[in-house]
């Protein structure tokens, strides 16, 4: 693995209020780094362990949960739901000796593009930081 | 319903090593519920089970199943293939469905994933807790409902005793005094009556203190 690490990120985006900050940033043309492939849910409580722990296993070298902000869920609990979860998820990779800081979850509304490219830069660059996933999968054929 | 808790991943990783094709077989009945050995709980440890290997550099071929139930003989056939092609079977359900697979498949090795705890009911969503001893002589006819076997720390018939203290055991103030919910139970159902009579010394016998039990009904038997 020679030249500069580029980490492969893969954002759980809630349908409501994170990934329209994702098109507002899009549509201002704000810039957030190319590492970060979003995948809409419907809601962020709805992306469940599995989801997290293929998206590792199958070569993403982070993953981050992106929820509305806490008190405004469309359905009431999703963000507490996924926050808990992210957390026994850590504690899996944990069990595996996998860097806790590649997986990561965040609140924001739906108007906070800059912030949705600063929280995309932030976890890049953690990832980046910790190399690739010790999973010995070749990154650049996906 | 049987409820379990997945054994420790550094256990099973220890029971698992050295075997390179598995089957992670669960159980969809009760310890799907307890969230413990259904089919989400062996997607997700079959994940680990490879990003582990993986990562040791050793290879693994797992294939994911889960069967209705794994403590009737009639269900186990439907998995014989994926038996047959398989160095061993890692099985989700509870010790009766680990049992179950060990007598239906004699050489195979079939481990537990998963350590029965008890039978019990959920509260809520991730709150499991126990109601039956499965003491062989139920007294719930008596006792408004709620079983003191099972649900006092000492297993008093006759209860409270002097450890309960505003309607919590001594043994936790998190634990109800089973005693307590006993007599404000009969209270309003208007059976206070009920506790006048003294239980005599049970009967531990039929509580599997007399060897392994067995039911055989002559009736129903070919």
């Amino acid at each position: 693995m020679k030249g500069k690490f580029e980490p492969l990120i893969l954002a759980f985006c809630c349908n409501f209020c994170p990934s329209c900050s994702a098109d507002l940033a899009e549509s201002a043309k704000l810039q957030y780094p190319p590492n970060i492939r979003i995948i809409k849910v419907p809601c962020i409580g709805a992306v469940g362990t599995i989801h997290i722990l293929k998206a590792l296993e199958n070569g993403a070298d982070g993953v981050c949960l992106m929820g509305c902000l806490e008190g405004n869920c469309e359905y009431s609990t999703g963000n507490f739901r996924a926050r808990k979860r992210v957390q026994y998820v850590k504690k899996l990779l944990g069990k595996l000796s996998i860097e806790k800081e590649r997986l990561e979850i965040y609140n924001l509304s739906a108007a906070e593009a800059h912030r949705f490219c600063k929280l995309a830069r932030e976890i890049t660059e953690t990832v980046r930081t910790l190399g690739p996933i010790p999973l010995k999968i070749d990154n650049s054929k996906i | 319903m049987i409820v379990g808790q997945q054994k420790d991943f550094d256990e099973i990783k220890k029971m698992i090593s050295g075997y390179s094709r598995l089957l992670v077989l669960g159980c969809q009945t009760c310890v799907a519920i307890s969230f413990a050995g259904g089919m989400r709980e062996v997607e997700i440890l079959a994940s680990m089970i490879r990003m582990d290997r993986k990562m040791a550099g050793q290879d693994v071929e797992i294939v994911e199943e889960a069967i209705l139930r794994q403590c009737d003989f009639e269900f186990l056939d439907s998995v014989k293939d994926l038996v047959a092609d398989c160095d061993v079977v890692l099985s989700l359900a509870c010790g009766v469905g680990v049992q179950a697979m060990a007598e239906r498949y004699p050489d195979k090795v079939i481990l537990p994933g998963i350590n029965t705890t008890f039978m019990g009911l959920t509260e809520e969503m991730g709150i499991w807790s126990e109601r039956c001893a499965g003491c062989g002589d139920c007294v719930l006819d008596r006792t408004g409902g709620l079983c003191p076997i099972a649900r006092c720390s000492k297993g008093l018939l006759n209860g409270p005793c002097g450890g309960s203290v505003n309607g919590k055991c001594e043994i936790s103030p998190d634990v109800d005094c089973v005693w307590q919910l006993i007599i404000d139970r009969l209270k309003a159902l208007n059976q206070l009556e009920k506790l006048e009579e003294i239980f005599p010394i049970k009967d531990w016998s039929v509580s599997g203190h007399g060897g392994t039990r067995k039911i055989i009904r002559e009736d129903l038997t070919a």
